[in-house]
């Protein structure tokens, strides 16, 4: 991991001697950001092995490097990524999120290398997406997502964009250390992880994606062969300590999602069907957007956001999911003014436990170059039979200042 | 009393001159020669610096790259890609306008590699945080507003027609704008946009005009100053491209993610 960190920071300090250009020349462009963080928990562990830190403080940095062809037909993109956290030994971490060549031609397009992809339209729960594995450490809302390796041909079309996908090389799920907080209340073997696949992390996994637009609906149509990225956790005794086995399934997945663009409602719509973890399942995110431009006589714009989660896995066959049969209610007030201030708050309710979950994110741009961000996880009433519940004393808010080169 | 009323009427009526033109008619006919002088540029590309000032008169820059294709009887496309703030560089916005109904409008975000189709019906709202709204920055159609000649005025000497155009778009942020029309080359020299109370809100001066492709002409700084806030943003457009070869499926959402 050390070796990892130092490398990135080689690539930094070479990618420090170029300039940030204008990206509309050809050549050499310089961008990405590095962050001063500390996560403040609320409570006292709920683990007696948790470390009791209240303030944990981590520096992050991600720039992004990209060199354009003449012709601007080959681009190539290198986005190396690395954290240094005070107390959990598995956030501090390094990946490459991008490192890939991409060559354009027409209506085509072929991508090589490490790359990112996102599928989807709702907001409290990505169901469709699912190239990328998540990069839990970073975030519990499942946000941030690691480089996956892959070879992308995408064809444009008047009668809407196929997108194919060859995924070699599996990348696993990344949890906090054992004494960290937010790990749940067993200890996650991620040093051991179970492939039902004798190919394990070299298993080639295969997607491919129709996206068209039609007038005002946004459709995308998918389907997924390969290892499950959402593992199932299975309580395995080992020294005589009970610790929580990652065990990777082969799936195959539909998805579908679906936006309709009204004049201030968004409706959305994920749907997958997904087969391979005991029975086959579907699961369902849905719901609106509606804002409400200029409020209150102001520039401010407040957005209403409701969504309902289903899914109807069984959780002794497939990866356990708080989100079975929860709604969401969000706000997203946009203050539009010369610091692009956003305010997002929102809560996850479980119709049966009851258990809440709320989130709130806040951003300010204080210069051209400067920006401070707020994050808050909270869980409420949290039902002991929730997975929730192992984090039910890690609330926490995440102070975040960037500097974005 | 009535029948001389009549006979008034009718009196007014024949010896008005056959070619007279309402108000109305002279200002619609002067919005149709606005828009056919500046019809036939297929597409262009430009850089723009957004200069944001409050009050006080502290500054903010933002920098821009836009490009655009001229569509016949519509709104046309346009594509921005934002390069500062740093924090949303990369960031595209895709959009096709329409006059009468909510505009067409994709984001591109490439932290997220998501892209959002967004709703648009507030075509009043701030672009970036600046004095122009969306309404401000689309282009120029016909079918968008009724018109009305009021006067003839020059502004810094240059003689100009003074039109008002009422809104057609029911969600504008406009009752109506005035706007001051080159006589010779139909080109706007300056606009007053009235608000929904229809009180003098901000006031856009268009300044250094240069000609493209021997007939197009671009005004390289727009000056907007809000009267109401005391705010003001100054476009400064620079390198103007005309007939770069850029066709529709440029213009395509699936184009979102390839751009740089």
């Amino acid at each position: 991991m050390k070796q990892h960190v130092v490398s990135v920071l080689a690539l930094l300090s070479t990618g420090l001697l170029f300039q940030a250009t204008p990206a509309d020349a050809e050549g050499w462009d310089f961008a990405g950001y590095v962050a001063a963080e500390t996560r403040l928990f609320i409570n006292d562990p709920a683990y007696s092995n948790q470390r009791d830190d209240r303030v944990s403080p981590s520096l992050v940095i991600e720039p992004e490097l990209v060199y354009e062809s003449n012709n601007r037909q080959y681009r190539f993109t290198l986005v190396p990524f690395a954290r240094w956290d005070a107390h959990d030994e598995e956030r501090q971490h390094a990946d490459l999120r991008e490192a890939n060549l991409l060559y354009i031609k027409d209506n085509l397009d072929v991508l090589a290398g490490i790359g990112k992809v996102f599928w989807g339209v709702t907001e409290s729960r990505h169901l469709v997406d699912i190239i990328n594995q998540t990069d839990s450490v970073e975030d519990i809302d499942g946000e941030d997502k690691l480089g996956q390796p892959m070879l992308r041909l995408n064809v444009i079309n008047d009668w809407g964009t196929v997108s194919a996908f060859v995924l070699p090389g599996f990348r696993e799920r990344t949890f906090p250390a054992h004494d960290a907080r937010l790990r749940g209340a067993l200890v996650i073997d991620t040093d051991n992880p179970v492939y039902e696949s004798s190919d394990g992390q070299s298993h080639i996994d295969y997607a491919v994606r129709y996206a068209h637009t039609l007038g005002q609906w946004d459709l995308g149509l998918s389907y997924f062969d390969g290892t499950s990225r959402e593992p199932r956790l299975i309580p395995t005794i080992k020294n005589s300590q009970i610790l929580l086995v990652p065990h990777y399934d082969q799936i195959n997945q539909l998805g579908l999602d679906a936006q309709y663009t009204g004049e201030a409602t968004l409706w959305k719509l994920e749907l997958i069907s997904r087969h391979g973890q005991g029975r086959r399942f579907v699961a369902g995110v849905g719901g609106l957007e509606y804002t409400l431009y200029g409020v209150l006589n102001s520039k401010a714009d407040l957005g209403l956001i409701f969504e309902y989660q289903y899914d109807d896995r069984n959780p002794s066959e497939a990866p356990a999911t708080a989100a079975d049969d929860d709604f969401f209610l969000g706000t997203r007030l946009t203050l539009n003014d010369i610091s692009d201030t956003t305010f997002l708050a929102g809560v996850i309710i479980d119709r049966h436990t009851h258990s809440t979950f709320y989130s709130v994110e806040a951003a300010y741009r204080i210069s051209n170059n400067w920006k401070i961000e707020l994050e808050g996880r909270f869980t409420g009433g949290v039902d002991e039979n929730d997975i929730l519940y192992g984090i039910r004393d890690d609330d926490f808010i995440t102070l975040r200042l960037a500097y974005f080169i | 009393m009535q029948s001389n009323s009549l006979v008034l009427a009718l009196l007014v009526l024949i010896c008005s001159p056959a070619f007279a033109e309402s108000a109305e008619e002279k200002g619609l006919k002067i919005a149709q020669e606005v828009e056919f002088r500046d019809s036939g540029w297929k597409d262009a590309t430009v850089t723009l610096k957004m200069i944001l000032q409050n009050k006080q008169g502290e500054e903010s820059t933002r920098l821009l790259r836009l490009k655009f294709l001229e569509v016949d009887g519509d709104g046309d496309k346009s594509l921005t890609i934002f390069d500062s703030p740093r924090d949303v560089s990369g960031t595209a916005f895709l959009s096709f306008s329409h006059a009468l109904t909510p505009d067409d409008q994709w984001l591109y975000l490439p932290a997220l590699k998501r892209t959002k189709r967004i709703a648009s019906a507030n075509k009043s709202g701030p672009f970036m945080g600046s004095q122009f709204a969306y309404e401000d920055l689309s282009s120029f159609e016909v079918a968008k507003y009724k018109y009305k000649y009021i006067k003839d005025e020059e502004v810094d000497g240059t003689p100009c027609f003074v039109v008002e155009n009422y809104p057609n778009y029911e969600h504008s942020g406009y009752t109506r704008q005035q706007v001051w029309v080159d006589k010779s080359r139909y080109i706007p020299i300056k606009i007053e946009f009235y608000d929904r109370k229809n009180d003098l809100l901000k006031t856009l001066a268009f300044k250094k005009y240069k000609q493209y492709l021997n007939k197009y002409w671009r005004a390289h700084e727009q000056l907007m100053i809000n009267h109401q806030n005391g705010k003001s943003t100054l476009l400064v457009l620079d390198d103007f491209q005309f007939q770069t070869g850029l066709k529709d499926s440029d213009f395509q959402k699936a184009n979102l993610k390839r751009l740089r």
